[in-house]
């Protein structure tokens, strides 16, 4: 299954197994340019694992991962995120120990290299640029403060800002609404729908009145297959969706 | 000019430490100590290269290596090979039964100069053998561990047990480097006494600007996004990885960098000292090495400078009067420096002293001054100092 | 290796193996408490080779006493010097944990150099006490001798005797960690801390009896240590590195791994030394486990886990 697609993401016939447990199960999974798609399903479905293969975390055992066209599975890590694909974590993964600057300046995709690093300098235009993106996430006036003191909605938008700064065609966030108040939810579920523009956003979530106020599309997972697709009447009305995950 | 304030010199304060770090090695050590004092001072500052080595490596970087010890013997051993082929022309070894090689060659029964010991006679290829040999070895080795993720805790161990492996190897080839003994007997550098007054006053100013070069290239570098990086690194590997960078490349870069800074170390230990032994290369030293930067301050490449002196006269102190409580000492010094205080001299500076001494200037300098000085207030990078 | 005979070989082999049997008995009791340490509660212990010492001063103190008050016990007392130095070192770690280990959990980098600095202090301990000078304990006159079954093997009685020690601590061990409800308790409190204190694990406690009994292992690898060699302030410092090595080519947490690792080791080591000096046998030994190290970084016996 060469075959090229229009897809961003053609996700074909994905396995992955530990010690003959089958996390993710013979999936295959397409995401349009400028969709915004929600997976979710019970613990142990396969979510985060799913995420992991894609951007590289984990190595799949057989299938195929495409974005753009472009075979993502035998990439490293940061070749992946070079192709374009940005991830979040489950719990915010930014950097305590820096300011809010620092931590986007860190992210921001010039000076990758150790020799880039070592001479980037910090132009107007990266200066603004971070504004640009703090004001996105909400931190437009935390610029400075040490990422460690910041609530745990404002650790999850900084994470996000961190993947916006780079400005990827393909963002992964797993469970970016986790730990945060409903205003925050609120603002979250703005920022999703007004960065999905011009990119395919995957997102992995729980809380079903945020997903069904963001989401384009919903795939259901269960045991590291699809179970069910649509759009997220249809999904809420399958009955096997019902018996494994809603009606629990 | 901007550049060089803020990076390189570190706004007011860092120019004021360096500053007193200046005047003190270059002024007040040389007018007030006797040669053999200050001869005593010059050896610990080449240990000061590879506690600043370790701030870059460990401090910032998080990557802990118990083998130090292996850079700064190898940079050691480069100049006292070459020093060691001068000091053995056929002329003042004509009393071996072959003239021309070093003596415990000879006593070794080894009637060749082994092909490793050739290009040593060039200075030019000395000096360069001092910078990139350290270099290539711990690229070998950071490349093969770093590229797999090994990392931390193994990293440690791998280190010092090839420290260990280097010791042993020096210990067993009496013929080929030396042995247990060394490389004892250097004399000349170019026809230049190095066992002179003179020549021992050069090597220790010498030695000082090296130092002070070395800590410019780590602000440098840790002024830097690098340095950021490091740092974040330090903190989640993960993220950084998955923000697009070769997370491995930079953990080797710096791995080299601070193999290289070790050896020049170990370069000028050679050439100050007038010899080189295993015992500058093994587990012992390595882990010394280790402590003059945790007493220091494993974030502060200039704390670790006064670390490096501090902990090293005390041990002149203590194990020329009670040899016997230096060990206790030492070991309580390191105990009670990773239990109480982890950032070291420049912590314990960081929360006593410096309120002090921002009082001091806000009250004592002229307000022109001042309002000159905020004029160029630190940038926010100097501010996770 | 051309000027020996087959037989010669065999024989060499043999006699060396043998000989690799005392070390590879040190160095499986080292590395079992070494595992528990540090594969099981992820604590670098840079002292453990001084907690071998205490056991063997341990020995040798018991040997000074029953040879000056009590000579009819001389014939005894080894056997209750294994266990006292499995207790004293035992307490002792138990102390170091209780006072130093335990604010230490999260910053493993610095166990290692806190205990670095409590190797030191221990070993200047052992200095002032016992001298500089090394020391060996009288043993018993059951464990002199060899045992001689072709004209050119001899087996060291004492060998055999510490293999046989080696085996029995290594079973104990297996049963205490995999086979009892307490060793489930410190796997489970490795693996999952907070999960375990909810479960009702006292992880406390836990930790500081797992660290007690790693010491104490180490003890009694000191009292075994004696049987063939003598013991001096700085004999830790001998076997730490290679105790260390054993461990991570075994694969941190697994007890079969480690076995294999000290046997492996300590055979390449012994035999290798036959033929080529015992310094460069080490330089081999340590370099080929680097680079296998290098290649597989996980050890030789480790488990897939999902991450």
């Amino acid at each position: 299954m060469s075959s090229n697609t229009d897809f961003a993401l053609a996700i074909e016939d994905l396995t992955v197994s530990f010690d003959g447990f089958k996390a993710v199960d013979n999936l295959s999974l397409y995401v349009d340019k400028n969709e915004l798609r929600v997976v979710i399903g019970p613990n142990g479905a396969g979510k985060t694992t799913l995420l992991d293969l894609i951007c590289g975390k984990t190595r799949s055992t057989s299938g195929s991962i495409k974005f753009k066209n472009k075979e993502l599975s035998t990439l490293s890590e940061h070749q992946i995120v070079h192709a374009g694909v940005g991830r979040k974590f489950q719990t915010p993964s930014i950097y305590e120990n820096l300011s809010v600057y620092d931590n986007l300046e860190v992210s921001y995709p010039k000076g990758r290299n150790v020799f880039g690093a070592l001479t980037f300098k910090r132009t107007p235009e990266v200066d603004a640029r971070i504004n640009e993106v703090a004001n996105d996430i909400f931190l437009g006036d935390f610029l400075e403060m040490e990422a460690a003191l910041l609530s745990h909605g404002q650790k999850q938008w900084l994470e996000i800002g961190m993947l916006l700064i780079q400005d990827p065609e393909l963002l992964m966030l797993d469970e970016p609404v986790a730990g945060m108040s409903v205003k925050e939810r609120e603002l979250t579920a703005e920022l999703l729908n007004r960065i999905s523009k011009g990119r395919s956003v995957l997102v992995i979530e729980h809380d079903m009145e945020f997903v069904a106020r963001i989401a384009h599309k919903v795939t259901v997972l269960h045991q590291g297959k699809i179970l069910a697709e649509g759009n997220m009447e249809t999904v809420q009305n399958n009955p096997d969706v019902i018996e494994v995950y809603l009606g629990h | 000019m901007n550049f060089v304030y803020e990076r390189l010199l570190g706004g007011k304060k860092g120019m004021l430490g360096l500053i007193i770090l200046a005047v003190l090695i270059f002024i007040i050590l040389p007018l007030t100590l006797d040669m053999f004092r200050l001869s005593m001072v010059g050896k610990y500052l080449t240990y000061a290269f590879a506690a600043v080595s370790l701030v870059l490596l460990w401090g910032y970087g998080g990557i802990l290596s118990l083998g130090q010890g292996i850079f700064f013997g190898i940079g050691g051993y480069c100049m006292a090979m070459f020093l060691k082929l001068e000091a053995s022309d056929p002329e003042s070894t004509k009393i071996q039964s072959t003239p021309g090689i070093p003596d415990f060659m000879d006593w070794n029964q080894i009637t060749e100069l082994p092909w490793f010991w050739i290009p040593f006679e060039s200075f030019g290829f000395t000096v360069l053998a001092v910078i990139t040999i350290p270099a290539i070895f711990a690229f070998i080795i950071g490349f093969s561990m770093f590229k797999r993720r090994v990392g931390g805790v193994y990293f440690a161990i791998i280190t010092q047990v090839i420290a260990v492996i280097l010791t042993v190897l020096i210990v067993g080839q009496q013929g080929y480097i030396g042995g247990i003994n060394g490389i004892t007997d250097l004399k000349t550098l170019n026809g230049w006494d190095i066992r002179e007054d003179s020549a021992k006053y050069t090597l220790y100013f010498i030695n000082a600007v090296l130092l002070f070069a070395v800590l410019f290239i780590g602000k440098f570098i840790l002024t830097s996004k690098f340095g950021r990086l490091l740092l974040a690194m330090k903190d989640k590997e993960d993220r950084v990885r998955f923000s697009g960078y070769d997370v491995a490349n930079f953990k080797i870069f710096i791995f080299c960098v601070s193999a290289v800074i070790a050896a020049i170390g170990g370069a000028m230990f050679t050439l100050q000292v007038g010899f080189m032994s295993p015992s500058f290369v093994g587990i012992v030293p390595s882990i010394e090495m280790v402590i003059f930067a945790a007493v220091g301050g494993r974030m502060s490449l200039i704390g670790v400078v006064y670390g490096t002196l501090a902990v090293n006269f005390g041990k002149t102190i203590f194990s020329e009067t009670f040899p016997e409580i230096w060990l206790f000492l030492m070991g309580g010094l390191f105990i009670a420096v990773v239990m109480f205080f982890p950032n070291g001299i420049a912590g314990v500076w960081n929360k006593y002293g410096d309120p002090q001494l921002d009082r001091l200037l806000d009250s004592k300098l002229l307000s022109s001054l001042k309002t000159a000085i905020s004029k160029n207030k630190t940038s926010p990078v100097e501010d996770n100092k | 290796m051309g000027e020996y005979t087959v037989q010669e070989l065999t024989s060499i082999f043999a006699m060396q193996g043998f000989a690799g049997i005392s070390l590879f008995s040190v160095l499986l009791l080292m590395a079992l408490g070494l595992a528990i340490i540090f594969g099981q509660m992820g604590v670098i212990n840079m002292a453990h080779g001084e907690f071998m010492a205490v056991g063997a001063y341990t020995t040798y103190l018991l040997s000074v006493i029953s040879e000056t008050y009590f000579p009819g016990f001389l014939q005894y007392y080894f056997l209750f010097a294994i266990i006292a130095s499995f207790v004293i070192a035992g307490i002792l770690g138990y102390l170091t944990e209780f006072i130093l280990i335990r604010h230490l959990y999260k910053r493993p980098l610095d166990t290692l150099l806190a205990t670095w600095g409590l190797s030191l202090i221990m070993q200047q301990t052992f200095r002032s006490i016992f001298g500089a000078r090394e020391v060996s304990p009288t043993l018993p006159d059951w464990l002199m001798g060899s045992y001689q079954p072709t004209e050119e093997i001899y087996i060291p009685i004492n060998g055999m005797f510490v293999l046989g020690l080696t085996a029995l601590v290594t079973i104990g061990v297996y049963i205490l960690m995999y086979r009892s409800n307490w060793g489930l308790a410190v796997r489970a409190t490795t693996q999952n801390r907070v999960m375990s204190g909810a479960v009702g694990i006292n992880t406390k406690k836990t930790d500081r009896l797992t660290f007690a009994l790693g010491c104490g292992i180490a003890g009694i690898a000191g009292a075994a240590f004696t049987t063939i060699a003598s013991t001096g302030p700085t004999l830790g410092t001998l076997y730490i590195v290679d105790t260390f090595m054993v461990v991570v080519f075994g694969g941190a947490a697994s007890l079969f791994g480690t076995i294999a690792s000290a046997f492996t080791i300590a055979q390449a080591q012994s035999i290798l030394e036959f033929f080529i000096s015992g310094s460069m046998a080490k330089v081999y030994t340590l370099l080929t486990l680097v680079i296998i190290l290098m290649f597989r970084p996980e050890g030789l016996f480790s488990i897939k886990v999902r991450k």
